[in-house]
C-alpha cells in the first residue's frame, strides 16, 4: 500500500515537474523578439505566404492553444526544425548529446576517483595538513572559472607542452574514419579494434574532462569528508578499534562503508551539473556536444534548437534528481518509511 | 581601546545593545582565529576597496584606444599589458570590479528577499500555500541553473540587466528551502505561541520574529553562491550574453582574449585571475562565516 503511494507520488511530482519545463521554455519561445514566421518566410515573403504560414504554425490561436498544441508536439518528440542545420531538433541532439555524456563521464571518473579517497584521507586526517591540502584544493575547485581554465590548460598542455591533443574529439587525419555505433568514440573504437583512433580519441578528451572534472573533484573530496567524519564519530567505530581491527579496516570497511550510499546519490547530482557544466568546456574546445549546439544555435537565434536542447538537458537533470533519490530509497532501510 | 574592549568582554551585559555588541565581538573573535575566513575577507575588501576607488587606482581610461600599442606584453607602463585595442588591461579589469560587485550585489537584493518571502510564508501557513510553493520552488530547483539562465539571457536579448534577471530567476529555490525548513523547526516554539496569544498578525509574526531567525543561515548561504553568482555571470560573459562591448566584463574581456591566447596569453589570463581571487575570497569567506554562525554544523 505505502509503495503504491509511493510511486504514485513520485509519478505525480515528476509529470509536475516536467510540466512546469514545458511551461517556462513556452514561455521562453514566447518572450523572444525574434518573428518565428519572418524566420521561415524570410523578410520579402508576400502577406498572403507569411499568414499562410503563420497560421500553419498555429500562432493565431489564443496563447492557452497554442501551449496545449506545443504540449502536443513536444511529447510526441516534435522539437521543429533547426534553422541552422536544416535537420529536426531531436535528430541533431541524438547526434550531439554522446560527445557531451564521453565527456561527462569521463570527467565524473576522474572525480570518483581522485575526489573520494582525498575526501577520506582529509576526513581521517582532520585539521591537519591533509585536510587542509584537500580542502584549499577543492575551494580552488569551487572558484576557478571553467571556460578559463581550459584556456589556460590549452595554452600550457597543448600548445607549450604538447603533452595533449587540440581542441575537437579527433585528429583531421582520424574523422570520418570511424562508423558510429554508440556515438561514443573511445568505445566505439575500442569495439571495432581501432587502437590508432582510441589514442587519439583519449589525447582530445583527456584535457576537456580534467578540466571539467575539478569541479566534480571539488564536490565529492567536499561531501565524502563530511560523511566520514559523521561516520567516524559513530560509537561503532570506537568498538571496531576497542577489537583491535587495523586502522584501515575500520576506515574503509566499516566507515566508508557506510557512506557509499549517500555518496552514490550525490555522484548522480555532480552528474547532472556537470551536463551544465559542459556547455561553457565544450566551447573552449569545440567539443561538438549538446552545450555546444545550444550556444551555436543561441547565437543564430535558432530558438528551436536552443529550447529542444534546454528540454532534453532538463529532462536529464530531473531523470538523474529522481534516480538518485530513487538509489537513495532503495539502498537505506532508514529513508524506507 | 582597553576600555571598549573591557566594556565588549564584560561578564554581564547591562544593556539589550551591550548584549548584541558582546555577540558579534564574540563572533569576530571566533571569525579571526580561522585564518582561511581572514584570507577570504581580506580578498573581498580588496574587490569592494578596488570598486570603490577605481577611478583612481585605474589611473587611466578602461575604453581609450590605442592601436599602435596593442598587445603589448605587461610593462612598467601597462602593468598588465593591453588588449586587442591596445586598451590597458589593468584599468579594465580595475574598473570591471564595479561591473562585478554591481551583479552580485543586485542578484543578492533579489535573491535574498524573495527566497525568504516564499520560504517563511511556505513554512508559516503550511497548508495548500506549503505545497503550491513548494512545487513551484521544485520546478525550478529541478533546472539545469546555467541553462536556463542562457535561454532567458537568450531570449530576452543580450545585456547585462537581462544577464542579472537570468541569474537571479534561477538561483532563488535554495533559498525558499532553507527559510522554509528553518521555519518548521520554528514554527511551534513558545515564543511564536506567545506572539499569538498577544494578538499579532502574521506579517507581524513573519518580518518580527521568523525571518530575523532565518537570517544567519540565509547570510551564509548567500556568501557561499556568490562564487557561484561570480562564475554563471562571468560564463554569461564569456558566452557574449552579458554586459555588451566596450563595457569592461571579465568575462567578456577573456572571450576578446581568447583568439589571441597562444601568443599573447595575458590578455585571456588577466581577467580569468581577477573572477578567480574574488570568487575565491566568498568561498573562503563563506566557509568561515559557516563555521562562525553555525556551531551545530561543526566543520561539516
Amino acid at each position: 500500500m505505502r509503495v503504491t503511494l509511493l510511486v504514485f507520488r513520485t509519478l505525480g511530482t515528476l509529470a509536475l515537474t516536467f510540466f512546469g519545463l514545458l511551461a517556462v521554455t513556452f514561455v521562453i519561445g514566447r518572450v523572444v523578439p525574434i518573428d518565428p514566421v519572418l524566420k521561415i518566410v524570410g523578410d520579402r515573403a508576400l502577406p498572403e505566404v507569411y499568414e499562410r504560414v503563420r497560421q500553419e504554425l498555429g500562432l493565431h490561436l489564443p496563447i492557452w492553444q497554442q501551449f496545449l498544441l506545443y504540449l502536443q508536439k513536444v511529447l510526441s518528440g516534435d522539437f521543429g526544425r533547426s534553422a541552422l542545420t536544416g535537420q529536426p531538433v531531436l535528430a541533431d541532439i541524438a547526434r550531439f548529446f554522446p560527445a557531451t555524456v564521453e565527456l561527462a563521464t569521463a570527467a565524473t571518473l576522474l572525480g570518483v576517483l581522485l575526489g573520494v579517497p582525498a575526501g577520506v584521507v582529509a576526513a581521517v586526517h582532520r585539521d591537519r595538513w591533509p585536510d587542509h591540502l584537500v580542502r584549499v584544493f577543492g575551494l580552488v575547485g569551487y572558484s576557478v572559472p571553467v571556460f578559463w581554465l581550459g584556456l589556460m590548460g590549452l595554452v600550457l598542455f597543448y600548445a607549450k607542452l604538447g603533452w595533449v591533443e587540440g581542441p575537437g574529439r579527433l585528429g583531421v587525419a582520424f574523422e570520418d574514419l570511424l562508423e558510429p555505433t554508440t556515438g561514443l568514440l573511445l568505445l566505439d573504437a575500442a569495439l571495432s579494434g581501432e587502437w590508432e583512433i582510441f589514442a587519439n580519441a583519449l589525447g582530445h578528451l583527456i584535457l576537456p574532462a580534467s578540466v571539467l572534472g575539478y569541479f566534480s573533484l571539488a564536490y565529492i573530496s567536499r561531501m565524502t569528508r563530511s560523511f566520514m567524519l559523521a561516520e567516524l564519530r559513530q560509537e561503532y567505530v570506537t568498538t571496531a578499534r576497542v577489537k583491535g581491527l587495523p586502522e584501515w579496516r575500520v576506515v574503509w570497511r566499516h566507515a566508508f562503508g557506510n557512506c557509499m550510499v549517500p555518496l552514490v546519490t550525490v555522484v548522480a547530482l555532480s552528474y547532472g551539473s556537470l551536463l551544465e557544466g559542459a556547455v561553457l568546456t565544450e566551447t573552449v574546445f569545440a567539443w561538438p556536444g549538446l552545450g555546444r549546439y545550444i550556444t551555436d544555435s543561441l547565437f543564430n537565434a535558432d530558438m528551436n534548437a536552443v529550447l529542444g536542447g534546454t528540454i532534453v538537458v532538463g529532462c536529464v537533470f530531473i531523470g538523474l534528481n529522481l534516480f538518485s533519490d530513487l538509489l537513495y530509497r532503495l539502498l537505506d532501510p532508514r529513508a524506507r518509511t | 581601546m582597553s576600555g571598549l574592549r573591557a566594556w565588549l568582554e564584560a561578564p554581564v551585559p547591562a544593556s539589550r545593545a551591550h548584549a548584541r555588541a558582546q555577540a558579534w565581538w564574540l563572533a569576530w573573535c571566533a571569525f579571526r582565529a580561522n585564518p582561511i575566513a581572514m584570507v577570504g575577507l581580506g580578498l573581498v575588501l580588496l574587490l569592494l576597496v578596488t570598486a570603490l576607488f577605481a577611478p583612481w587606482l585605474a589611473g587611466r581610461s578602461p575604453i581609450e584606444q590605442d592601436l599602435a600599442n596593442r598587445l603589448a606584453p605587461p610593462s612598467a607602463v601597462h602593468w598588465l599589458g593591453t588588449d586587442e585595442l591596445g586598451r590597458d588591461i589593468w584599468a579594465r579589469i580595475v574598473w570591471g570590479s564595479r561591473i562585478t560587485l554591481a551583479i552580485v550585489g543586485i542578484v543578492v537584493v533579489i535573491v535574498g528577499p524573495l527566497g525568504l518571502l516564499v520560504g517563511t510564508v511556505a513554512g508559516y501557513l503550511g497548508g495548500w500555500v506549503d505545497t503550491v510553493l513548494m512545487r513551484l520552488t521544485d520546478v525550478f530547483l529541478a533546472f539545469p541553473r546555467l541553462i536556463l539562465a542562457l535561454a532567458l539571457a537568450a531570449a530576452l536579448g543580450p545585456g547585462i540587466e537581462n544577464a542579472i534577471l537570468a541569474i537571479a530567476v534561477t538561483a532563488w529555490p535554495p533559498y525558499a528551502r532553507l527559510a522554509r525548513a528553518e521555519t518548521l523547526t520554528i514554527r511551534n516554539s513558545d515564543f511564536i505561541a506567545a506572539a499569538i496569544v498577544q494578538g499579532a498578525s502574521t506579517p507581524r509574526i513573519l518580518l518580527g520574529h521568523v525571518v530575523p531567525l532565518c537570517l544567519s543561515s540565509v547570510i551564509v548561504r548567500l556568501t557561499l553562491d556568490m562564487a557561484g553568482i561570480i562564475l554563471t555571470a562571468a560564463g554569461l560573459g564569456f558566452l557574449g550574453l552579458g554586459a555588451q562591448p566596450p563595457a569592461p566584463e571579465w568575462g567578456a574581456m577573456i572571450a576578446s582574449g581568447r583568439q589571441y591566447v597562444l601568443d599573447q596569453w595575458w590578455v585571456a589570463a588577466m581577467p580569468g585571475a581577477a573572477i578567480f581571487l574574488v570568487s575565491l575570497g566568498f568561498n573562503l569567506l563563506g566557509d568561515g562565516l559557516r563555521d562562525v554562525l553555525d556551531p551545530k554544523g561543526g566543520r561539516g
